[in-house]
């Protein structure tokens, strides 16, 4: 069975990315496994966007630069991505605006016709598409009925025409993929974190609107009321990180979203969370800096940001998941372990996982260990911050009978009261420490390091986030291992060790310019010996990626 | 009853003749009559912020959260969301709420959110050992102004009042008797309760002698009728000698930002079974 890419692009703002999820959809009923790569700038209209939609019998995590279909809705398209094309690939464009080899579509002509506004235009593009690699009428159609709830005729009745003046390029053809079952379901990063943390409990979010995280904001505030979430849009990011703090004082399971920026602002309170011993989980998805710099593009630039924000010193979780798989159970087990020892946890993510669409197999996602926090047993008087062997004290909220609840920015005793006194100090901040120990040791039984691709191979791809995806597709066909540490801080150093046991060549492959993960390993003495790096804003495309992988271990 | 004694054993370290004192006074006053009136001590929060003020969350034996310098306001927003039941009062210094966190104090007053707000308002930041603050007056002289502010204050209600306050106020820690009866009201209050309290600095900044000489207990105002409110309100401008309204200036109701939110609820039972029908909505 063959695997097929489409990549369709336009203007911004005509609606490109949801004629992009309608052909993932269309070929994810067809039992591909599929993903969506979605590149926009930062403007509302105008600029030129695209969608490129890999489709492959087999799991994938990546797109390549060379397409079959090219679906343009204007000249721009075509000229800015005839590179991508092969001879095999098929054109098809909007013949009012293009003059050009391959199937032309007077796309406004038919919308005209049919009463329907300029956006619907899309929707015949990608009916024509659909008749020229055979696809069936129906699985276009069942297709639109579920994704397009408004002007739903309109669209089907140009659907319709185009799908009926284009002819089946048989070279071109998709075929149907055999599977048991229903097709798996395809979406973003963001809503799987979305759906990690409802599974975890989350009962509040707090975000201010930012690239790449927005959406995981748009998905939970658009959840119907019975999810009972309380989902709140303040007035910036310092007001976000603060109300976090004050829902989980409260005893509310709380989570935040946000991206570098937004981030620097939180940080005086992600400190507050740390000394006043808050759970609280902060989504940090990862786009080009410093400052705004490429607000709608990807890298992997915090890694060290995330795991030394705030002043002072004072245990946290830190985990970059790279799949929508390890999405969900990081997200989830982020918050658990935010309440099981009262520290703040990043959810270190980029754009590349956060915006593009993936199959999550459900059936994947592992089930969490047993991780209870610790809560009062309402023996008197009560200490918010007594002292344990593991550092956690029990939890009580305000309104328990009983139990006076001070929380504290400034150092404190047991009691929560503000002391300047040497040995309580002391005292506390080993305290404050000691419970990442115990976070370390139950991560040990969780998926914290992975080792994929051919497990035994002597060259090693060392990489981590949303890169993980990418070099398992080269590991693939290049019979390579993949070590991604998913977990950054506490860091399972010897587990990264043991994982890389008996490669003789180790490269580093991550999306920044100075090499993150690289320095990480180095405080940790782990030697790599060689490096590939990209920083451009665009995640590595496999073939990309591939040669230059191909050019290391050569 | 609890049967607390309201005051923990906490060294209290304000400076001989602080205004804080008094407003302790009342605030722990305050407390005791919520309770006789049936509010149990375990349903209040005091939020502070950081500066002399703040200390409060130290000293009372309440449940407390000793935030940070000027972000009062979100966390006790989030804790009344959190907990509807709770009575939430928050406590914060006019360096604290007109300066480092005043985007916080205007976005509390729009939304209206159901809890109270005392501004412990000396003029003057204390702790960091006297610079002004945005409610010093023009021509002060700070440490970090020494030949005297080129900034006119703040009429902090009158920005109160522009920012869709739904109960505005004025107390001075000498008038204890107004002031208990001016708090009390701002508690009862259902909405975004303002309180700003002029309190003297005893080490910075006492300007005791012009308040007693300007003070004047607000009489045959009708703090609902806005034209009047606002006259009392533009009557001082924290600047120029001018009487000094004290009491309630303006009050209205409006639903608040917790009432409309359709649930603080518990997470459903069959959460679960709501996640598959989202995943099954994506296939």
């Amino acid at each position: 069975m063959a695997e097929h890419s489409i990549l369709i692009g336009g203007r911004a703002g005509e609606g490109l990315n949801k004629a992009g999820i309608i052909i993932a959809r269309v070929l994810n009923g067809l039992g591909y496994r599929v993903f969506m790569y979605y590149d926009y700038p930062s403007l509302i209209r105008g600029g030129h966007n695209f969608s490129i939609i890999r489709a492959s019998p087999e799991r994938i995590y990546s797109h390549r630069t060379e397409v079959d279909f090219l679906l343009a809705m204007n000249r721009e398209t075509l000229d800015l991505h005839a590179h991508r094309r092969s001879q095999g690939t098929v054109a098809i464009f909007n013949s009012d605006a293009v003059k050009a080899e391959g199937i032309g579509l007077p796309l406004a002509q038919i919308a005209r016709e049919e009463g329907a506004p300029e956006i619907a235009r899309n929707t015949g593009i990608v009916a024509g598409f659909c008749a020229a690699s055979g696809i069936p009428w129906e699985a276009l159609e069942g297709t639109l009925r579920k994704e397009i709830p408004r002007g739903l005729e309109a669209n089907l009745a140009i659907a319709r025409r185009a799908y009926a003046l284009v002819q089946p390029v048989p070279a071109a053809a998709i075929a149907r993929v055999p599977r048991d079952g229903p097709p798996l379901p395809f979406l973003t990063g963001n809503e799987a974190a979305g759906i990690g943390l409802l599974s975890a409990g989350l009962e509040a979010y707090v975000a201010y609107p930012m690239t790449p995280t927005s959406n995981l904001l748009h998905f939970l505030a658009g959840l119907p009321p019975d999810h009972g979430l309380t989902v709140v849009h303040p007035e910036n990011e310092i007001g976000v990180m603060l109300m976090a703090g004050g829902f989980a004082y409260a005893g509310r399971r709380v989570a935040v979203g946000t991206s570098g920026g937004g981030f620097c602002l939180m940080t005086e309170g992600f400190s507050l969370t740390g000394m006043a011993e808050l759970p609280v989980v902060v989504f940090l998805g990862q786009r080009p800096g410093p400052s705004t710099g490429l607000p709608t593009y990807s890298c992997q630039t915090e890694l060290h940001f995330a795991a030394n924000a705030g002043q002072g010193e004072f245990p946290r979780f830190v985990v970059a998941p790279g799949d929508l798989e390890e999405t969900c159970y990081w997200s989830a087990a982020a918050l658990a372990l935010s309440w099981r020892y009262q520290m703040p946890s990043i959810v270190l993510y980029d754009k590349n996982l956060a915006e593009h669409g993936y199959n999550l197999d459900t059936g994947a996602v592992p089930g969490l260990p047993d991780l209870p926090p610790l809560t009062w047993d309402g023996a008197v008087p009560y200490r918010r911050y007594a002292i344990t062997d593991s550092g956690v004290s029990p939890l009580a909220f305000p309104s328990a009978k009983g139990a006076v609840v001070k929380a504290n920015g400034y150092a404190h005793g047991e009691n929560g009261i503000t002391t300047e006194d040497p040995v309580t100090v002391t005292r506390m901040q080993e305290k404050l420490l000691r419970k990442g120990e115990g976070l370390a040791r139950d991560l040990e039984g969780m998926p914290a390091v992975t080792v994929s691709g051919t497990k035994a191979a002597p060259d090693a791809l060392v990489t981590w986030g949303s890169t993980a995806g990418a070099c398992r597709d080269v590991a693939a066909g290049l019979g390579l291992r993949v070590v991604q540490p998913v977990v950054l801080a506490p860091f399972p150093a010897e587990r990264v060790r043991a994982a890389l046991w008996g490669a003789t060549r180790a490269i580093v492959v991550e999306e920044n310019a100075t090499g993150q993960l690289e320095r990480l390993l180095a405080l940790h003495g782990i030697r790599v010996d060689a490096r590939i790096r990209k920083y451009d804003g665009r995640p590595f495309a496999e073939d990309e990626l591939g040669s230059r992988v191909g050019g290391a271990v050569s | 009853m609890t049967g607390r004694t309201l005051i923990t054993d906490a060294r209290n370290t304000w400076c001989p003749g602080c205004g804080n004192f008094s407003l302790q006074f009342a605030l722990k006053a305050l407390l005791q009559d919520l309770e006789k009136g049936g509010t149990s001590l375990d349903d209040v929060v005091l939020v502070t912020g950081i500066g002399c003020h703040a200390k409060l969350a130290d000293y009372l034996d309440v449940n407390s959260f000793y935030s940070i310098h000027g972000r009062v306001l979100p966390v006790a927003t989030a804790i009344k969301l959190a907990n509807p039941a709770l009575t939430v009062i928050g406590c914060a210094g006019d360096g604290d709420a007109y300066a480092e966190g005043l985007d916080h104090l205007i976005f509390a007053a729009k939304r209206n959110v159901d809890i109270t707000l005392f501004i412990h308002n000396n003029r003057v930041y204390g702790l960091t050992t006297g610079q002004y603050t945005p409610t010093s007056p023009l021509g002060f002289k700070g440490r970090s102004t020494p030949a005297g502010t080129l900034e006119y204050p703040l009429n902090p209600l009158e920005l109160m009042y522009a920012s869709g306050a739904t109960f505005i106020a004025r107390g001075y820690s000498k008038n204890q008797p107004l002031l208990k009866k001016t708090m009390a009201e701002a508690v009862r209050h259902r909405g975004f309760s303002f309180v700003d309290i002029l309190q003297i600095c005893a080490t910075y900044f006492d300007v005791h002698d012009m308040y007693d000489k300007y003070v004047y207990e607000l009489s045959g105002h009708d703090p609902r009728d806005p034209s009047q409110a606002l006259r009392r309100i533009l009557e001082w401008d924290y600047n120029n000698p001018a009487p000094i309204g004290l009491g309630t200036f303006f009050e209205k109701d409006l639903p608040t930002f917790g009432s409309r939110f359709s649930l603080q609820a518990a997470v459903p039972p069959d959460r679960k079974e709501k996640i598959r029908m989202l995943l099954d909505g994506l296939r």
